[in-house]
């Protein structure tokens, strides 16, 4: 009996730390402004399709230091995430701040064109991509010299969309049929792809009759890790400071000199990047596919709601309360718990079960709501529209 | 004071005549649709039509919700699949006296041996057309009030609700042994003793949807325009003023967002008889969310816009999602963010704004208009002429 709920509560609190490293980059972007950002997931795939590119990138080159790829990796993710928050960021979402539900539907128009791009990824789609931002900006950049650019700007632009594009299309027609399958291959395809965990991660610490995975040990140690640096950096750097301060209340920070949008586009790149460890994480759980970020965006969302914005410790105990209590209905600890009395026990086992404790969890989210509408930690202020 | 009375009523006779007026052309366009258009179209694309009116039917609820009362649901694919679902229960219970097992046939393959109670109200037809738009109502009005209640709003609102297509879903899917699980309920065979899948019955459903669609374009245009429809608007534009001059929002929020869960549930019924399947994966994420972009790229707060933008994202997905199977999820996410960052207000946006302006100036009807002090100053002059306008 012990046994199985210390089982429930450590199997939980890894469940917990995966939701929690996934929440807490779109916590912290929400909380300071009021976005969310459906593209989350999407990022996480992301971070998971760098881990594996450096995982093949080390076998090929560098077979000595194979057992260490992973901390590169988690590097890597991080980068190449927060960089995509940050095209994201500067791209679309600035022009659509006080608009979160706009924001709500561009993002997820993002999250669908990066899963089809992850899908058809090739050598011809790079290099088209590369050449018609090069036509495009580069023309753009020529143009803006010219002192006539005002006047003609809807002209320019319009005329360079269609003139990049049409040199693009044309040229990478040309190389895909001058060199076939070598260019217009797929790079990872619609399939999954699996990344191997290194040795030292495969396995686990014996306890008992029951093992305790290396893997997910890490990813609760990386979690803390994540926790801490972030819970560092908004609380003892300036730029921290800054976030804080936007965060509580954005037009008086603007009107005390504090660059709101170097602060957002930050914070977003920040959070994104957050967004690829996770997905660098969930990568040694199981393989990967284009589809995998849509698993994790509704669990995430929930932390966001029932921790409350603002507040780093919400989304902490938000995160693991979630993933501890989904954990203990859907292994069905608790219908082992009431097997004395009958009718309880069976209630329980109808909803032992991965999806269906998914179902009792959000009526426990939103009854928990009618208690607390503004979630566990909420931020007190004096504004009518909280 | 005969004046005054004189000017009402030419008003109340000026409303009425457009009244008439609007019900006239949905008329024609309804009796174009039901007896011009089957002679033109092949019976694929007829089909296809049908189906998305149907789908109209959804984005005029989702219209309400959204672009009226200003609260974004990610929910909709719910209510379409539980109206959907109530009609399939019906039809799976068409079975014949003369069949040696009196249940629907997925339901001996999972070892069920007894008909589940909740199954036996749809033998009857009267209970499934209630049931089709009431269920989705009572869900919504449940759902609604839960949230409402508490003044959550906004993006929680959207994510509440996003939620609940998860939590259907898997419940759904979970559900062998009472509703078939992943594969969902089809293979239908008759209703009102109609063969469901000859073409007279397929015709007949057709007519169906373009009748309820105008019923649905009647409900909401009476729903819109009167004092409720202004204070719907009052809740999306400033909730927080309607509470201050003494509303409860929370009633009309409700209400409102139940009336939309009814007209997706009708759509959704409509939908699966023309489709021949309702499965669970209707009420996946994604699914939801594209009925509110056809409601977008139509025009939010336009009646006629939400149709019409069901219809164009719809064809346009048939004919591309064929030829390019790749392209099609650039093209939607394309079709997002183009949408949100350069079209706000949709087609109908565009055409009210901008499009009726240009058509007027570019068939000569109208000259554009300019202050005429402004034309003889010289420094404005001097600016046009250097900067442009």
């Amino acid at each position: 009996m012990i046994a199985s709920i210390l089982d429930g509560v450590f199997s939980g609190l890894s469940i917990g730390s995966i939701l929690l490293l996934a929440a807490l980059g779109l916590a912290i972007v929400f909380g300071l402004m009021g976005v969310i950002n459906m593209a989350h997931g999407e990022l996480m795939m992301l971070g998971a399709y760098t881990t594996f590119v450096v995982q093949n990138a080390f076998k090929a080159f560098a077979p000595g230091l194979l057992e260490t790829y992973i901390f590169f990796a988690l590097i890597a993710a991080f980068f190449v995430a927060a960089i995509a928050g940050l095209i994201l960021e500067r791209g679309v979402i600035r022009y659509l701040y006080g608009r979160p539900l706009e924001t709500l539907l561009a993002t997820w128009g993002v999250s669908l064109i990066l899963q089809q791009f992850v899908r058809s990824m090739n050598w011809v789609l790079v290099v088209a991509i590369a050449l018609f931002c090069l036509l495009f900006f580069g023309g753009k950049w020529l143009l803006q010299r010219q002192a006539q650019f005002q006047q003609l700007r809807g002209w320019a632009n319009a005329l360079l969309i269609t003139l990049s594009a049409a040199i693009t299309i044309a040229l990478s027609t040309l190389l895909s049929q001058a060199f076939g399958l070598a260019v217009t291959k797929p790079w990872f395809g619609a399939q999954n792809v699996d990344v191997t965990a290194p040795a030292w991660l495969r396995g686990g610490l014996p306890m008992g009759n029951y093992q305790l995975p290396y893997a997910r040990m890490f990813i609760m140690a990386l979690t803390v890790l994540c926790v801490v640096g972030i819970y560092l950096f908004l609380q003892r750097s300036p730029w921290g400071l800054r976030i804080r301060a936007v965060t509580q209340n954005r037009s008086m920070s603007s009107c005390l000199g504090i660059s709101t949008q170097k602060v957002d586009a930050l914070t977003f790149a920040l959070g994104s990047g957050l967004a690829g460890i996770a997905g660098c994480a969930v990568s040694l759980l199981g393989s990967v596919g284009p589809n995998t970020g849509q698993n994790y965006i509704v669990n995430t969302f929930m932390v966001v709601v029932v921790g409350g914005v603002g507040k780093l410790v919400g989304t902490i105990v938000g995160g693991l309360t979630i993933g501890v209590i989904d954990y203990i209905i859907g292994a069905g600890v608790l219908a082992l718990l009431a097997s004395s009395i009958k009718p309880v026990a069976d209630f329980f086992i109808f909803f032992s079960s991965t999806s269906m404790a998914k179902v009792m969890v959000f009526f426990l989210i939103v009854v928990f709501l009618q208690f607390k509408p503004a979630g566990l930690f909420p931020q007190k202020g004096r504004s009518v529209d909280a | 004071m005969t004046v005054q009375l004189g000017s009402q009523r030419q008003g109340l006779d000026d409303t009425k005549r457009r009244i008439l007026v609007e019900a006239g052309i949905v008329l024609a366009i309804a009796l174009f649709l039901i007896l011009v258009m089957p002679a033109l179209l092949p019976s694929f694309w007829l089909n296809s039509l049908g189906r998305f009116l149907a789908l109209g039917i959804v984005a005029l609820g989702i219209d309400l919700i959204w672009g009226y009362t200003g609260l974004l649901s990610l929910g909709h694919g719910v209510f379409f699949t539980l109206g959907g679902y109530a009609l399939a229960m019906h039809l799976k219970l068409q079975i014949p006296p003369t069949a040696s097992i009196q249940l629907p046939e997925f339901m001996s393959l999972y070892g069920v041996t007894e008909l589940p109670w909740f199954w036996k109200p749809f033998y009857s037809f009267p209970f499934t057309f209630l049931a089709i738009a009431i269920i989705p109502a009572i869900v919504a009005g449940i759902l609604g009030y839960l949230i409402f209640r508490n003044r959550i709003r906004g993006v929680y609102f959207s994510i509440l609700t996003q939620a609940t297509t998860i939590i259907f879903f898997n419940f759904f899917n979970g559900q062998q042994k009472l509703f078939n699980g992943t594969n969902g309920l089809t293979d239908y065979k008759t209703l009102f003793g109609l063969d469901v899948n000859k073409p007279a019955a397929q015709s007949l459903f057709y007519g169906l949807t373009i009748l309820f669609l105008v019923l649905a374009y009647a409900l909401c245009r009476w729903l819109t325009s009167g004092r409720f429809g202004r204070l719907l608007v009052a809740i999306r534009d400033d909730e927080s003023r309607v509470r201050f001059t003494g509303y409860d929002p929370t009633g009309f929020k409700v209400l409102v967002f139940a009336i939309s869960g009814a007209l997706a549930g009708i759509a959704g019924a409509l939908f699966t008889v023309q489709t021949g399947i309702i499965s669970p994966n209707s009420m996946n994420i994604a699914f939801s969310i594209e009925m509110v972009i056809w409601v977008a790229v139509g025009g939010r707060a336009t009646l006629v816009g939400a149709i019409l933008g069901t219809l164009v994202v719809n064809f346009a997905r048939s004919l591309l999602s064929v030829k390019f199977p790749d392209i099609w999820l650039f093209f939607q996410g394309a079709l997002f963010l183009i949408i949100v960052l350069a079209l706000p207000n949709g087609l109908m946006g565009w055409f009210r704004e901008q499009g009726r302006d240009l058509f007027l100036t570019l068939s000569g009807q109208r000259r554009t208009t300019t202050y005429p002090s402004l034309e003889e100053d010289p420094e404005v002059e001097y600016e046009r002429k250097n900067l442009g306008d």
